[in-house]
């Protein structure tokens, strides 16, 4: 089956993300496949590399990066989202005068309609968040 | 890109307080371009989103809920509101923004586009949905 993800909450604060990461990497395991997966409200802050957790806890940000580089997995971040949570890759950060950036790998950033074609394209949308 | 779903938006959160409506509806609005057949459900507090007459100047939040009078000219006008979620709340239809549509088949008449349904026909909506985005 065809799934699109997608992640409303933020890392820590809320499970969603350890859920969806979860979820997605059981439905790859099982041989599914993730047509995407895509990051809106706090979900946004789950893409930034710059997270540090305790030593004593888990990281949220890390496995997302290592199970889009292991199967070329594609994690949209919402543009207008990312822009009000200071979300940023290096072009974004530039283009609006900001003097860093922090987007994680494998994340990159883009606009709402990524979320729509996720749910056209995909057999189910699965919603992780309150 | 031809394939046309049934797109079911169920908001159940209160317009302020928190920035999901305002990003629901954000998702509505550029999701409307991709042409889908797009069905918006209000309930819980949900149902407070669609009240006219809000103002939110006190609390510097931008009001956005005149966006929704231009649902209609997005081609949105099948906009169900849960009966049951108002009258726990006190509202009626008659607190609600009233939502229109020009329907073109029809010589351009404007029609009510909110539907009070109950929780029976909330459960067919949900049935029908083939993608449910819930906010």
């Amino acid at each position: 089956m065809k799934f699109t993800i997608q992640v409303n909450e933020g890392p820590y604060t809320h499970q969603s993300s350890d859920s969806a990461y979860h979820f997605t990497k059981a439905a790859l395991e099982k041989g599914h496949e993730i047509f995407r997966v895509f990051f809106y409200h706090d979900g946004v802050n789950n893409a930034t590399r710059l997270t540090t957790p305790p030593q004593d806890d888990r990281n949220v940000i890390t496995p997302w990066s290592e199970l889009a580089e292991k199967h070329n997995l594609d994690m949209v971040v919402c543009v207008a989202a990312a822009q009000r949570r200071g979300i940023a890759d290096a072009d974004e950060s530039k283009r609006n005068g900001k003097d860093a950036d922090n987007l994680a790998p494998g994340f990159r950033i883009s606009g709402l309609g990524q979320l729509i074609e996720g749910g056209i394209q995909s057999d189910r949308l699965v919603v992780f968040g309150d | 890109m031809s394939t046309i779903k049934q797109f079911l938006y169920v908001n159940r959160k209160a317009p302020y307080g928190t920035v999901y409506a305002l990003e629901s509806l954000e998702v509505v609005l550029i999701g409307a371009a991709f042409e889908q057949d797009v069905r918006l459900l209000f309930m819980d507090d949900g149902v407070f989103q669609l009240v006219k007459g809000q103002d939110s100047s006190d609390s510097e939040i931008k009001n956005f809920s005149p966006t929704y009078n231009a649902l209609g000219d997005y081609d949105i006008n099948k906009i169900y509101v849960d009966k049951q979620s108002l009258e726990e709340r006190g509202l009626s239809l008659d607190d609600l923004l009233h939502l229109t549509w020009e329907d073109e088949d029809e010589d351009w008449a404007e029609k009510d586009s909110i539907v009070l349904v109950d929780r029976s026909e909330i459960v067919a909506l949900m049935d029908d949905a083939e993608v449910v985005l819930s906010f």
